[in-house]
């Protein structure tokens, strides 16, 4: 059933409840049955003639739904209303509301393991409850991040994401679940942390992070959560932290490693102190390449949750001046000392990144893919062709060019399974005379594998384009796609 | 003079292992290892501009001198966030 978040000054005209659950297809049906359950709310919400009273905003999710269809707006199981009063009459109240300068008794209960911590306590909590945090990426890092930050109290905790979730998210981006797949992840990630704790304002930001909107974007908040996939993202996260005084909570994992640190935190070093030049596009490879286990995520983004509270509350240590290595096969964690480098293009004595630059650029990578070549090289196949020979009872060799455990998943019946890295080795276990039509996951490493048995002299080689992704998408539904 | 390198993320991947220790000439830096590293393995010269060097826990640059037993880290970039 829908919820309905009821604000302070209401709720002792609500049974004290902060939030009601009620049935109802629209808004308004929502509303009529809460002032049905609770007569004392009617008239601070509707005036005489029925009307929403003018100094009453009602959000559905985020959205005002002044600028929904009203009342008449549609709701579902699980979303949100919030009756939100202003105070000077009708101004939207998206903008930050004036800083608390207490907590209500729901919040103290809420918070009472913090509160009895001196090291936190009322002072600590209030702190919490005014900072402003912005995440980039609700990903395998940003998951953690966005629902431990909220359950601690976080006030106002911004996203930066544009994605939609699917199955290979779930492994590890826990703050999403099955039923959220095909949603953005913004929708989905801002009904977890709302569920979890109704007093945190979320601002989505639904965008890629461009030097356009960036400093833009990242101004409005204390504290940025760089949980990014990319490169250029990563150079432009911290180049923006940089020029606006703003800590960069850093965080980055590859397989079974994970790094953290604070980055550009109150003149220590930022990521361009570490990594003045990003590598080749293409060398280092993304999760989606490399693979991650789904628990590194887990560990890496709650250190950055950890530096992030800690920072607000000027407590303990800041992992300033340190990047924190961490290896789960080892379980072992490193800490490397960083530097500032005075010669740093951005953070140095002399810098001469004054302002945003183009990162795409920047990391290599063109602005603009080329368009793809239409139709077939003479050495491709398409994997319809290559089922129709094989109906056809054609003598061809099909060579799976990927890894052994990734045979173990899923492989064309027949195909004989021989690893690229080994193909040099073992070449001689292919006859030149045969027809052989090599494939892979997606296509880019039978491409290698057909371009150096043709440098070796093999002149019926062919690569199938699309890997067995694209045999699982044309041929045959039943193989698993990975 | 025994150094003990440890190799990181997809430097570990390329190499196949995360440490060694070997044997470097009197007076090595760290520039002289990686040296040694790329002559052995040609194909890693494309990881030179973007890889990170450690000297007893504490990033260096590669003119930094090695001593007997000093533990020398590989570290490249990694840009993951879980995100794809």
């Amino acid at each position: 059933m829908p919820k309905v978040l009821i604000p302070t000054p209401l709720r002792q005209y609500a049974g004290k409840n902060d939030t009601v659950e009620l049935a109802g297809a629209t808004v308004g049906e929502v509303l009529r049955a809460l002032t049905d359950q609770f007569g004392d709310l009617r008239g601070h919400l509707y005036t005489d003639e029925g009307k929403l009273r003018s100094f009453v905003n009602v959000y559905l999710n985020d959205e005002d739904i002044r600028y929904l269809q009203k009342d008449a707006t549609a709701v579902s199981d699980g979303d949100t209303i919030s009756i939100v009063p202003s105070i000077a009459g009708g101004a939207p109240a998206v903008e930050a509301p004036p800083q608390p300068a207490t907590l209500s008794k729901e919040e103290i209960l809420r918070y009472s393991r913090h509160l009895i911590m001196p090291e936190v306590g009322m002072e600590g909590q209030l702190k919490l409850k005014n900072a402003k945090v912005l995440l980039i990426g609700a990903g395998g890092l940003g998951a953690p991040l966005g629902m431990y930050l909220a359950a601690a109290g976080i006030g106002r905790i911004g996203i930066v994401d544009f994605d939609v979730v699917d199955y290979t998210n779930l492994q590890r981006q826990v703050i999403h679940g099955t039923s959220d797949v095909g949603r953005k992840k913004l929708d989905s990630a801002a009904d977890t942390m709302r569920e979890i704790n109704p007093y945190v304002t979320i601002d989505k930001h639904d965008t890629a992070l461009s030097s356009e909107n960036a400093l833009d974007i990242l101004k409005d908040y204390d504290f940025i959560v760089d949980g990014t996939d990319n490169f250029p993202t990563r150079y432009l996260v911290n180049d923006a932290c940089v020029l606006l005084h703003k800590a960069n909570v850093y965080g980055s994992i590859f397989r079974f490693e994970g790094q953290a640190t604070v980055f550009a935190y109150e003149g220590g070093p930022c990521y361009r102190c570490l990594y003045p030049e990003p590598p080749p596009p293409g060398l280092v490879p993304s999760c989606a390449e490399g693979g991650v286990l789904g628990i590194l995520p887990g560990v890496i983004g709650l250190i950055q949750a950890t530096e992030t509270v800690k920072l607000i509350l000027g407590t303990g240590e800041p992992l300033v001046g340190h990047l924190l290595l961490y290896d789960a096969l080892a379980m072992r964690f490193r800490e490397l000392k960083l530097r500032k480098n005075p010669e740093c293009p951005v953070c140095g004595d002399h810098p001469t990144v004054t302002k945003l630059i183009d990162y795409q650029e920047f990391c290599g990578i063109p602005r603009h893919e080329p368009p793809p070549q239409p139709g077939l090289k003479e050495w491709e196949i398409d994997p319809v062709e290559v089922k129709a020979k094989l109906d056809r009872g054609e003598p061809i060799y099909i060579l799976d060019v990927r890894e052994p455990h990734e045979y173990q998943i899923c492989s064309i019946p027949g195909s004989h399974l021989l690893p690229l890295g080994d193909l040099p080795r073992r070449v001689n276990e292919l006859n030149s005379a045969d027809e052989i039509i090599a494939h892979c996951r997606s296509g880019v490493r039978s491409a290698k594998a057909v371009d150096f048995l043709r440098q070796a002299g093999f002149k019926k080689v062919k690569n199938m384009v699309g890997g067995i992704l694209a045999w699982s998408d044309k041929v045959d539904p039943r193989v698993p796609k990975y | 003079m025994r150094i003990r390198l440890r190799f990181f993320a997809s430097l570990r991947e390329r190499l196949g292992r995360t440490e060694e220790v070997r044997e470097v000439p009197t007076g090595a830096t760290v520039a002289t290892v990686w040296e040694l590293l790329k002559r052995e393995r040609p194909e890693l010269a494309v990881l030179e501009r973007s890889l990170a060097f450690a000297v007893a826990q504490e990033y260096v640059d590669k003119t930094h001198p090695l001593q007997d037993n000093d533990e020398l880290a590989f570290i490249p970039p990694v840009s993951g966030g879980g995100h794809d």
